[in-house]
């Protein structure tokens, strides 16, 4: 295998890892198997030999597709652009620019990592316009290539001059965070449990559908099932969904966080890696970080975690589907710590003592959560239904009254001297601080009932993350202000301050 | 038909980041006193735009309409009840009709410094929205088949934002060509990163 040899001139193109000749034709073939099984399950019995000769058949086109694909395909990495040429009758060179380069993303799953390989996915996070590619994926080259490919293309000095990565790799990097085991705790607080749950039931409907229900007969379980009192069968239930759901989760979580590190390279990139079975590696420029969010889901924020998440631009979507997370669910004063270092601020701004919103915004909140259940309720008291029902869904009352506290206490906002920092959720919350200097526009709405309350939604719009951070629900002078504080000159020449009955802009008296 | 050009400023990613005039000024008590408030932006829009605001909602009432008097003289059954909905919902039709384009003409304004393009629009909500010339990335002008029968055009100006673009619909349609090529002049003269 030969590293990347960089002539002064026009860089020669590469194949990618000739391993593949041989991991291509093994994925296809594992996404192949249940095919096989079926065919091969079905045609017992009749015309065996036809049925044989089809499924190699098939398995051989798919090898030899496999193949063709290593023997067409070929990428350079030039001073400019990353360029990868695939097809044989239909030939597709597809390129990216160096300079828009935002991410590089080395993943190995496990027969990858069998034969040393990464598949290195090259990210501009744009919407593509005209023949510029938005990703390139080099499926796969040598871990040891895939890491010299990550560094070249992430080295803002590196522009196509003579091969330097041997020397970026000696320089050091400061680690921010590290996994701590005591963080499995918060495992059956995310979604994975869930998708552990939706896993188990998916595989055992399979299994009945496959072998009958008479399997779930093994020993005389329905028996047995028929004769426990009922409240029995239904804890035992309780406890099956429960055991599922929290042994899931602390599988996902090994499997998705395994070695987890959070580090800072010099050259500034922040670069994510984790991973027990499918070793992924993330890396982030950091002058395309425009701030973190510190995301508490409701049942995370009820054992007192959180996650970090980073505001970039480049990531593609809100929370960068994934890609934008800096920490695991872990406890929430690790989450602002490991904000605070990555923004290198101390305290982190996402710490912020914030400023609460005016009483009128809990009375908003009281109505938009009460009016609904109790409109509903009175719905159903006319409807022909029995009237316990309408007396429980008036008893969701207290609940809605909770969301509503619990929405108007998670508002607020603060201004730090480099960060927008704003909080908002029922439930569940999220704390953004935003750079200052990454806000590219102020958006200032108010709906008619906002306007009687004196009350504006004043939004940051921002070419990372969402695209857009609110502060919402703020009293119309003091969300101005804010507007006008946080990026100075920008909201100033048209917001009007009155003194003495006179309005003027501040530019205007300065 | 519809006609659509799109201007577009490419910038290079990397250059120094744009200052504001002004400077950086950090104020930590910035709750004052004063009232605050925004005032309008200077220019109106096109009066043309109450009839073509008008004309797109007359037609969303029709939409609504249409099929419900078509219902009461199909189906004779539902009248008791299909008549006194099609009147309740003619009578809200006709207020919307009535006050949304008087109401939108008097929210709908723009304006343009040598560093912002300033826009309110809305009606029962509103929205104030500011973009520095520095973070303009496209401008695109766009003229319905409404619009071109009513001389107007609406122009769209995009950052780098998913959520910061700003519309300024019901402009003349002179206005707007010559907004267009002062926005495209001024861009592409501003340096900046757009991000």
């Amino acid at each position: 295998m030969t590293a990347v040899v960089m002539a002064p001139g026009e860089p020669d193109w590469q194949r990618l890892n000739p391993w593949m000749l041989a991991v291509t034709p093994l994925r296809q073939l594992a996404g192949l198997l249940p095919v096989i099984a079926v065919v091969v399950v079905i045609g017992i019995g009749q015309d065996v030999g036809g049925r044989i000769y089809s499924v190699v058949a098939g398995v051989l086109v798919v090898m030899f597709t496999g193949m063709l694909r290593w023997f067409t395909t070929r990428y350079r990495i030039t001073s400019e652009r990353v360029e990868l040429r695939t097809g044989l009758v239909f030939r597709s060179t597809r390129s990216v620019a160096r300079d828009r380069i935002r991410s590089v993303d080395v993943t190995a799953g496990p027969i990858h990592r069998l034969f040393r390989l990464s598949v290195v996915k090259i990210g501009t996070g744009e919407r593509a316009e005209g023949r510029e590619a938005r990703e390139l994926t080099l499926d796969a080259i040598s871990a040891a290539e895939a890491d010299r490919v990550r560094q070249r293309l992430l080295d803002p000095l590196d522009v196509g001059g003579p091969d330097r990565s041997g020397a970026t790799v000696a320089l050091a990097a400061t680690e921010l965070a590290a996994l701590s085991w005591s963080w499995l705790r918060f495992a059956p607080l995310t979604v994975s449990s869930l998708v552990a749950l939706a896993a188990v039931a998916g595989a055992v409907g399979q299994l009945i559908n496959d072998v009958g229900a008479n399997a779930v007969d093994v020993g005389g379980v329905r028996e047995k099932l028929t004769m426990a009192p009922l409240w029995v069968v239904i804890a035992a239930f309780a406890v099956l969904v429960l055991m599922i759901a929290l042994g899931g989760s602390v599988l996902i979580f090994i499997e998705a966080w395994w070695g987890f590190t959070l580090v800072r390279e010099l050259g500034g990139t922040l670069r994510i890696r984790r991973g027990l079975f499918t070793t992924r590696s993330v890396s982030l420029e950091e002058r395309r970080l425009r701030g973190v969010e510190v995301v508490e889901s409701p049942l995370l924020r009820f054992g007192r975690g959180a996650r970090t998440v980073a505001v970039a631009t480049g990531l593609g979507g809100r929370r960068g589907h994934g890609r934008g997370t800096l920490l695991p669910p872990a406890p929430r004063s690790e989450a602002h710590r490991v904000s605070g270092a990555v923004l290198a601020e101390d305290p982190s701004p996402t710490a912020t003592m914030l400023r609460r919103h005016p009483l009128v915004a809990l009375r908003r909140r009281l109505v938009r959560a009460t009016v609904p259940v109790l409109v509903a309720s009175a719905a159903l008291w006319l409807a022909p239904v029995p009237s316990w029902v309408a007396w429980a869904v008036l008893g969701l009352l207290p609940v809605a009254v909770l969301v509503a506290l619990d929405a108007y206490r998670n508002l607020g906002h603060a201004l730090t001297s480099r960060y927008l920092v704003t909080r908002h959720g029922a439930g569940g919350r999220g704390t953004v601080a935003l750079q200052r200097a990454g806000v590219i526009g102020w958006t200032v709405s108010q709906s008619l009932l906002q306007r009687r309350a004196g009350l504006v939604t004043v939004t940051a719009t921002t070419a990372a993350g969402s695209g857009w951070y609110s502060v919402i629900d703020v009293e119309t002078a003091e969300g101005l202000a804010v507007a006008e504080q946080a990026v100075p000159g920008l909201l100033e020449p048209f917001v009007l301050h009155e003194v003495d009955g006179v309005a003027h802009t501040l530019g205007s008296t300065a | 038909m519809s006609r659509r050009s799109r201007h577009v400023s490419w910038r290079p990613s990397v250059g120094a980041r744009p200052r504001y005039r002004g400077g950086p000024r950090y104020n930590s008590d910035y709750l004052m006193s004063e009232p605050l408030r925004l005032r309008p932006p200077r220019h109106r829009v096109s009066p043309r735009a109450i009839i073509w605001w008008s004309t797109q909602a007359a037609g969303e009432v029709a939409a609504v309409l249409v099929p419900l008097v078509i219902g009461i003289l199909a189906w004779a059954d539902a009248r008791p009840w299909l008549i006194p909905g099609t009147v309740a919902v003619a009578i809200i039709g006709l207020g919307y009709l009535l006050v949304m384009p008087r109401w939108r003409f008097r929210v709908h304004r723009w304006e343009t410094t040598d560093d912002a393009v300033y826009t309110s629009a809305g009606w029962i909500s509103q929205q104030w929205r500011v973009a520095p010339m520095s973070r303009i990335q496209t401008v695109d002008t766009e003229r319905g088949p409404l619009q071109q029968l009513f001389g107007l055009a609406t122009v769209t100006v995009t950052t780098a934002s998913a959520a910061g673009a700003l519309r300024l619909a019901g402009l003349d349609h002179a206005v707007a060509d010559d907004l267009v090529e002062r926005l495209t002049a001024t861009t592409q003269a501003t340096p900046g990163d757009a991000t």
